[in-house]
């Protein structure tokens, strides 16, 4: 459901991408800062994935039972053992980049990752996750919380967001995240040229830092579009990467090889978040393993496996986490329409070179009755709390103190991703 | 300063697109209630703005082949926007835009079921130019200030509606939960006003509620369509009960109903959210933050009176919007320029002001996806992320690069038009500023702007003006004043 990248129409209008003001100080910022060693991307699946095809429980009669016609068949499941519990899992024939990985012992998949009295609006939902709070999910996200506490002033590309919207958990009390849904378009347009462009940037960078004393609102338009000026020509330096590996053509693979770029170039940025669309997938999923989630599965599975291939060529695996997320897992039952209705828990992924691999946690049974489901054995009951993953990546991965800034201590039962 | 008093100005930034030079005139003598009369009464002026799509004097559309704005989603989109600058009738446009968020359908899924012409005729077909129903904008062009009840029946029966929200498999075994959700939790109460089992009992109810395809059937085929079809025998009759009133009586049980006589549950269904008092404070709420402002909290008093209107009126929205457009709140001055402007609003009011001549609408379509705001495809189910949620590094960028791409096209007429009255850098400055209506500046923005001009002083000719006006237009549209309207 989201919008795929566009491209700019630039006819008569002359782009000014010198290096003439403020990037050399802000560059100077990020320099006394230390290029960060690790960087964190987040990838959100929008809509609510449905976990139980992305990692299927492909023993379990009641998973057949209960999905006549989406199901994945056994056969062509991509084996990956049996958990804790014993239950073997397969993951879908679509996410072979995905089982290289895993096999390499560098995904990990943290089953029924969910919280208490889940919520099934994907809004709400969508803010929970993003906030980390069940209870009270307005305000600042948990990244933009882990932003303020980096020492001030905070490099301008201190996260990198690659979609246009600001994602409630990139949402700081003091620093505003960059959107770059475009980096080839991300450039300063002017209908003159020469000398009078470049008046022009100017003119606009200097309204654009007016404090705007008294009118917030006012205030805030003014620092996205400083901040836009201020990032211009560093995002030009990633949009100028070559990758080593050839990236799928659409808009997921392209926002992960702009982040590859940052990555390899040493923009800066510690945090980076990408998202894909299209999870909400209420009907015609798709029969046999193919159709419609196996297309999802293919975009999400070989765009990850290009960015993985393509860091891991150029040194940075090490440097680099990736965790795979999405606001709710689906209904078990199949509904009238060969799809799923909004569920409650979901599987998280981590995968890196630093990452541990394997399966976290334990599957569902999905035969009605059975505790580890809930809502009359409609939906999975999340045994993992999503907070305790975040508390593991920010205390082991990002290096700080997870307490503060998730309101609370979530380190017990946190699965062994690092 | 503009040419019009500020409260007409603010009036027809809200419930319009801004004011064109051209229109100047209808509104310089008018009373700020009359100039209300006119936006809200608008039946009395012909829907005549597509006869106009191709005049040299209006802004010009660009297409692959013949303009085929009812089957072509590229020329819908473009029609669209030619209608949200030249109609006589804005707060039409502006009210279809409203419910086009408040229902948001996208493209994108109805092409995926049903290929990408029959998808553009389901969002955008005018009544009668092509066979089988309307496009689901105009239903809320035709709705755009009716009964909000009749209106949410409506779009429970729209073609687009029922793919976007599944409703089209929603059976008697299998009920579907899409649309029995969320015309609860968006198009009506809101989400903490209903429970899980108000949508299971909201999905039997709308079973059977599905598509039908016309005879010979063919997505490739202009005059085959789908339509809204009350599949008796997929209906599901048990009695469904809600954790809210459904009938006046305050009986919260839809009674257990034959097959053919079950559409009624639906049409119950609907009627009793559309008086639930919830939803008159939603929409209430939503209409402070449309109308009013997204920078203060919606005033108590202002959300009970317009409730009160709302449910008074039988969900009528017409004097809703009047008594909004009428009320102290709307003419408050501190209400003026606090609201953030949608991105078709501001690439209206840009090409308002700053002119269109030869400018084709299909330069505005890439850029308005760019600033998050492609027509017929909001993001989810939700709508757009309104308010500051427009704006972000990229989104800003897009809206300031729009602004260089439209001065540019019109730089030499900007040139011919101010050259005669631009004896002074000064001069243009108040010029530009007496069509171009940004929110007011501080000192030193205002600074910057004037040091750009009087950079050019020293060779000021016809030439200079040109590249100057050029230059202010794209300075002054692409600021941060300017988003807010």
């Amino acid at each position: 459901m989201r919008v795929s990248r566009r491209i700019f129409i630039r006819d008569g209008v002359a782009t000014v991408t010198l290096g003439l003001s403020a990037p050399a100080f802000l560059s100077a910022i990020a320099q006394a800062q230390g290029i960060p060693s690790r960087r964190l991307v987040v990838v959100y699946l929008g809509g609510g994935n449905d976990a139980l095809n992305t990692l299927v429980p492909y023993q379990d009669p009641s998973y057949y039972s209960r999905r006549p016609s989406i199901a994945i068949p056994a056969g062509q499941v991509l084996q990956v053992g049996s958990d804790a519990a014993g239950r073997a899992l397969g993951l879908h024939p679509r996410l072979g980049g995905l089982l290289n990985i895993f096999n390499e012992g560098h995904l990990a998949l943290v089953q029924r990752t969910g919280y208490e009295n889940s919520s099934r609006s994907h809004f709400e939902a969508g803010d929970i996750w993003g906030t980390a709070n069940p209870q009270s999910y307005t305000g600042s996200g948990w990244l933009g919380r882990y932003l303020d506490t980096l020492p001030r002033p905070v490099d301008a590309l201190a996260a990198w967001n690659t979609t246009g919207e600001t994602p409630r958990a990139l949402l700081s009390g003091t620093t505003g995240v960059p959107a770059i849904p475009s980096a080839s378009t991300y450039t300063f347009a002017s209908p003159n040229r020469g000398s009078v462009a470049l008046e022009e940037r100017n003119a606009a960078q200097i309204m654009a830092s007016n404090p705007a004393t008294g009118r917030p609102h006012l205030a805030f338009v003014n620092s996205t579009s400083r901040g836009a000026i201020e990032t211009l020509d560093r995002v030009a330096q990633a949009t100028a990467y070559t990758p080593t590996v050839q990236y799928p053509n659409n808009g997921f693979a392209l926002a992960l090889r702009t982040v590859a770029g940052a990555i390899v170039k040493n923009i800066g940025s510690r945090v980076f978040w990408v998202s894909t669309g299209g999870y909400d997938t209420h009907a015609q999923q798709g029969q046999g393993g193919g159709g419609g989630y196996a297309n999802l599965m293919g975009t999400l599975g070989d765009g990850l496996w290009a960015f993985y291939t393509d860091i891991r060529n150029q040194g940075f695996a090490n440097d680099t986490t990736v965790i795979v997320f999405s606001e709710f897992g689906r209904r078990i039952s199949e509904n009238g329409s060969n799809g799923t209705d909004h569920g409650a828990a979901g599987v998280m992924m981590a995968l890196g070179g630093m990452v541990r691999g394997g399966l976290h946690g334990t599957a569902a049974s999905l035969a009605p009755g059975n505790p580890t489901l809930e809502n009359n054995s409609g939906d999975v009951r999340y045994e993992t709390d999503f907070r305790s993953v975040y508390a593991k990546l920010l205390d082991q991965w990002l290096g700080t103190n997870s307490v503060p800034i998730l309101n609370g201590d979530f380190r017990a039962g946190a699965p062994a991703i690092f | 300063m503009s040419q019009l008093n500020p409260e007409i100005d603010h009036l027809l930034r809200r419930a319009g697109f801004g004011v064109s030079p051209v229109e100047v005139d209808t509104f310089r003598d008018m009373s700020t209630a009359a100039a209300v009369s006119y936006l809200v009464d608008y039946e009395g002026r012909p829907d005549d703005v597509d006869a106009r799509i191709g005049r040299a004097d209006h802004a010009q559309v660009t297409s692959k082949d013949l303009f085929a704005p009812d089957i072509d989603i590229e020329d819908a989109r473009q029609r669209w926007l030619f209608r949200m600058v030249h109609t006589r009738r804005p707060l039409q446009e502006k009210m279809a835009l409203f419910w086009h968020n408040h229902f948001a359908t996208a493209y994108s899924k109805l092409t995926n079921d049903s290929g990408p012409l029959q998808a553009a005729k389901m969002l955008a077909c005018k009544p009668g130019a092509l066979r089988g129903p309307q496009g689901q904008l105009e239903l809320f062009r035709q709705f755009a200030l009716g009964n909000f009840r009749d209106l949410v029946l409506q779009a429970a029966m729209d073609p687009a509606m029922l793919i976007w929200l599944d409703g089209q498999f929603n059976t008697r075994t299998k009920p579907q939960e899409n649309f029995g959700r969320e015309v609860m939790e968006l198009f009506t109460i809101g989400v903490d006003f209903y429970t899980e089992s108000d949508v299971y009992a909201a999905a039997r109810v709308f079973s059977g509620w599905n598509l039908r395809e016309s005879q010979g059937y063919n997505k490739t085929d202009m005059n085959s369509y789908q339509e809204f079809v009350y599949n008796a025998g997929e209906h599901e009759t048990s009695d469904k009960t809600f954790s809210f009133p459904i009938y006046s009586n305050g009986s919260r049980t839809i009674p257990a109903r034959s097959e053919s006589a079950g559409m009624q549950d639906g049409i119950d269904l609907i009627t009793g959210l559309a008086v639930h008092p919830e939803t008159a404070r939603r929409l209430a709420r939503k209409f402070w933050n449309f109308f009013i402002s997204e920078i203060h909290q919606p005033d108590p008093a202002f959300i009970e009176s317009t409730a009160s209107v709302y449910l008074q009126s039988g969900t009528e929205i017409r004097p809703v919007v009047r008594h909004i457009l009428s009320s102290p709140w709307f003419n408050d001055p501190s209400m003026h320029f606090a609201r953030y402007a949608w991105p078709a609003e501001y690439v209206a009011r840009a090409i308002k002001e700053v002119g269109w001549q030869n400018f084709s609408l299909d330069k505005a379509r890439t850029p308005l996806a760019a600033m998050g705001q492609l027509l017929f495809e909001p993001p989810n189910v939700g709508g757009w992320p309104l308010g500051a949620g427009w704006f972000s590094t990229g989104t800003m960028l897009a809206r300031t690069n729009f602004a260089a791409t439209l001065a540019a096209s019109q730089k030499e007429n900007l040139g011919a038009e101010f050259e005669s009255e631009s004896q002074t850098p000064q001069a243009l400055y108040a010029a530009m500023l007496s069509r171009v209506t940004p929110a007011p500046f501080d000192a030193a923005p205002q600074q910057a702007l004037m040091s750009y001009l009087q950079a050019g002083a020293g060779s000021w000719n016809s030439a200079q003006v040109t590249t100057r006006a050029a230059g202010l237009a794209r300075l002054l549209v692409g600021s941060a004043e300017y988003q807010l309207v």
